[in-house]
């Protein structure tokens, strides 16, 4: 919605808090210390964090573990003070941050959804007017009268959901509620979820998935360390939060993962790496575009028709994709001592988003298991992009509909 | 072709405040203080099979102990007229008074799921405290007038005086489970602390013991004792209800110009209650 009113200012937002280094927890031990300070960290948890939100928005915000997202939910929501900036709302707004909170076990399911309903902002009277609603969305007309401890943790969540749903904010703030229920449940929130949006509601919507983001959000806000770090549509912010995730930093091996040499010793691995398009050496390749792995290969003796081989993994060793020069040529030729042999394999990489490791590996001619040298997982990258339909790569591909009038039945 | 919803026009922004004390309107404080309290209130009136008969057995069951103690072993009560109606309306009021205080010390950190999730007023949960201990002590009281009328104790107009009696009694309640219920989130030893006091608020009242039982001590001590707001409501109450020959609250204290110190006493309590409690407010999520 273009050139609509903004639902949502917020604007330079600063919100840190005090850790202290020894907690005090009770009277006494002030009370016998009454003078010494207590040493406190502040810890800056958002800083200068500035945005709109248009109204029928669908705005996700993301970022990594301890960027401030939840605490930018709460500041919005009036949960936590803000030490400085202001954030001003049209209409009315409600807080998701857990579903069905306040839900008293020993109560039915009754009393819970309306108090619950009231604590997320209708008024006494419209709650109960919309009590019928909420329990036939949820589908438990049936057990309305049970209490909520005899309840399985599906209709809970049903429950729980059917309130949120009922509670007429213009402005939901909804942390992670989703990540409850199962697939089905979650794609029903969110075709709620676009028919709110299309009533005009604006939501905002924190989570980690960018999957979710991709699909539903119209922009996405990616915090780093509480500040923004940019405000784009969400394939962008998909394809920089995995760069925040993965790359920039260098160190490609986990820690813990000693990379191992195995084989007879005649050659060696001296060093492994991918390059982008440009021939230029990163730790992260953009999904759909050319790339290269490539390793250095020296041999300590001299060796005759070696085959170079090398094999990707998933992080959870299974096999994606692998290769070796047997395919093309069986004698490689003479190497002498000394001599250093670079090793490319160039490909499109449709690889679907997420960490591969590289094992390169050189072998005896006719390969088996007579190795030369093997080092598994030398190397790996990252691949970004947003887009992922679940499966471990990404083809290049074309999705169509046809109708075909002849088979309709007039 | 959808019709889009009619939308109030643009330039409706408004800000959205920080956690406080009260803030927010008046209703909606009400609606959340009374919606909690009634819920409590049916939680434990309906939580066990004799529901209620428990919230009364208590105290009954302390009623009972002392009256036969006090009468029986130790005979105190044996000058006082309708000793056993004086013993039991002393005990249902103190019973209100620990009731709501000793629940509201930790009535926020229960709340911990609503504090930590949803924006609302604070101070609705040390209220609705109060106000289940309330719908509680009207219960409580029903079974009083049944006991006087039992024992003999003549119905009079004076009976209604237990109104502004009890009003006062849950302002006091309230002003101390306000700085309690803030205090208990920083500092855990607040809960045995009141433990402790909360027995001596039982001794130091007029509840088992009648004042004139202190007359033989200099009039100090019943000035002393009747600092304390719980023991003027206490004897006002004896006074008012049971026996019309009792002294006044004003006479036990020795004049009713004394009368302002239990009435600081109550308003320094309610403010100060008030201060800590608004005080924290805004950070009380923070803190939990």
């Amino acid at each position: 919605m273009p050139g609509a009113a903004p639902a949502v200012v917020v604007r330079d937002l600063d919100k840190s808090f005090t850790m202290p280094h020894e907690q005090v927890h009770t009277l006494k031990e002030r009370a016998l210390h009454p003078l010494r300070r207590i040493g406190a960290d502040l810890f800056t948890a958002l800083q200068d964090v500035s945005f709109e939100v248009e109204r029928g928005e669908f705005f996700g915000i993301v970022g990594r573990n301890g960027s401030g997202k939840s605490t930018l939910l709460k500041c919005m929501a009036g949960i936590y003070s803000v030490d400085r900036g202001r954030v001003l709302v049209d209409g009315r707004l409600s807080t998701f941050i857990e579903l069905g909170v306040g839900f008293n076990p020993d109560l039915a399911a009754r009393d819970n959804a309306i108090l619950n309903a009231i604590m997320l902002g209708l008024s006494k009277k419209a709650a109960e007017a919309r009590y019928q609603r909420i329990i036939e969305f949820a589908e438990l007309e049936d057990f309305q009268d049970l209490k909520i401890k005899n309840y399985s943790s599906g209709m809970l969540v049903r429950l729980a959901f059917s309130v949120l749903i009922q509670v007429d904010a213009d402005v939901l703030l909804i942390d992670e509620v989703l990540a409850v229920g199962d697939a089905s449940f979650q794609q029903k929130c969110y075709d709620q979820f676009n028919r709110l949006r299309d009533e005009g509601r604006t939501i905002l919507f924190v989570t980690h998935d960018m999957g979710a983001v991709a699909r539903f959000c119209d922009r996405a806000l990616l915090l780093e360390h509480g500040r923004v770090k940019m405000i784009d549509a969400p394939e962008r912010v998909g394809a920089e939060y995995f760069e925040v995730n993965f790359g920039r930093s260098g160190a490609v091996q986990e820690e813990g993962d000693e990379v191992v040499h195995r084989g007879d010793g005649s050659v060696e691995i001296a060093d492994a790496w991918f390059e982008d398009g440009n021939g230029i050496r990163v730790d992260s390749l953009a999904h759909g575009e050319p790339c290269a792995f490539l390793a250095a290969i020296r041999c300590v003796e001299a060796v005759e028709d070696p085959s170079f081989s090398v094999l990707f993994e998933t992080a959870e060793h299974q096999p994606v994709f692998g290769t070796s020069t047997t395919r093309d040529v069986e004698r490689t030729g003479r190497f002498a001592a000394g001599e250093i042999v670079g090793f490319r394999v160039a490909f499109d990489n449709i690889l679907s988003p997420g960490r591969y490791y590289a094992s390169p590996f050189v072998s005896r001619r006719g390969g088996g298991d007579d190795v030369h040298v093997r080092v598994d997982r030398m190397t790996s990258v990252v691949v970004t992009g947003a887009a992922t339909g679940g499966g471990l790569i990404d083809l290049p591909h074309d999705v169509r509909v046809e109708r075909q009038p002849s088979a309709v039945p007039s | 072709m959808s019709a889009a919803p009619a939308k109030p026009p643009p330039s409706t922004l408004r800000p959205i405040r920080g956690p406080s004390a009260l803030g927010g309107d008046a209703s909606r404080f009400w609606t959340l203080a009374w919606t909690l309290a009634i819920l409590e209130f049916r939680l434990k009136f309906f939580g066990s099979v004799l529901g209620y008969l428990w919230q009364l057995m208590r105290p009954l069951m302390l009623f009972g102990v002392l009256y036969v103690v006090f009468t029986e072993f130790v005979r105190i009560g044996g000058g006082v007229r309708f000793y056993p109606a004086v013993l039991l309306l002393g005990i249902v009021l103190y019973t209100f008074f620990s009731e709501v205080t000793g629940s509201a010390v930790t009535s926020v950190v229960n709340r911990e799921n609503l504090v930590r999730k949803i924006h609302f007023p604070r101070l609705v949960i040390p209220l609705s405290v109060v106000l289940t201990s309330y719908l509680n002590l009207l219960l409580n009281l029903f079974a009083v007038a049944v006991f006087f009328v039992i024992a003999g104790v003549p119905v009079r107009l004076s009976w209604l005086e237990i109104v502004p009696l009890i009003i006062v009694l849950g302002l006091f309640c309230t002003g101390i489970a306000m700085g309690l219920s803030a205090l208990f989130v920083r500092y855990r030893d607040v809960q045995p602390i009141w433990d402790v006091v909360l027995p001596v608020a039982f001794y130091g009242s007029p509840i088992l013991y009648p004042i004139e039982a202190l007359s033989n001590q200099a009039q100090w001590v019943q000035t002393l004792v009747m600092c304390n707001p719980l023991a003027v409501i206490v004897q006002q109450a004896r006074h008012a209800l049971i026996d019309p020959t009792a002294p006044t609250a004003a006479g036990a204290i020795g004049g009713a110009t004394y009368l302002l110190i239990p009435l600081a006493v109550l308003v320094g309590v309610c403010a100060l209650g008030f201060w800590i409690f608004n005080r924290s407010a805004p950070r009380i999520a923070e803190e939990i």
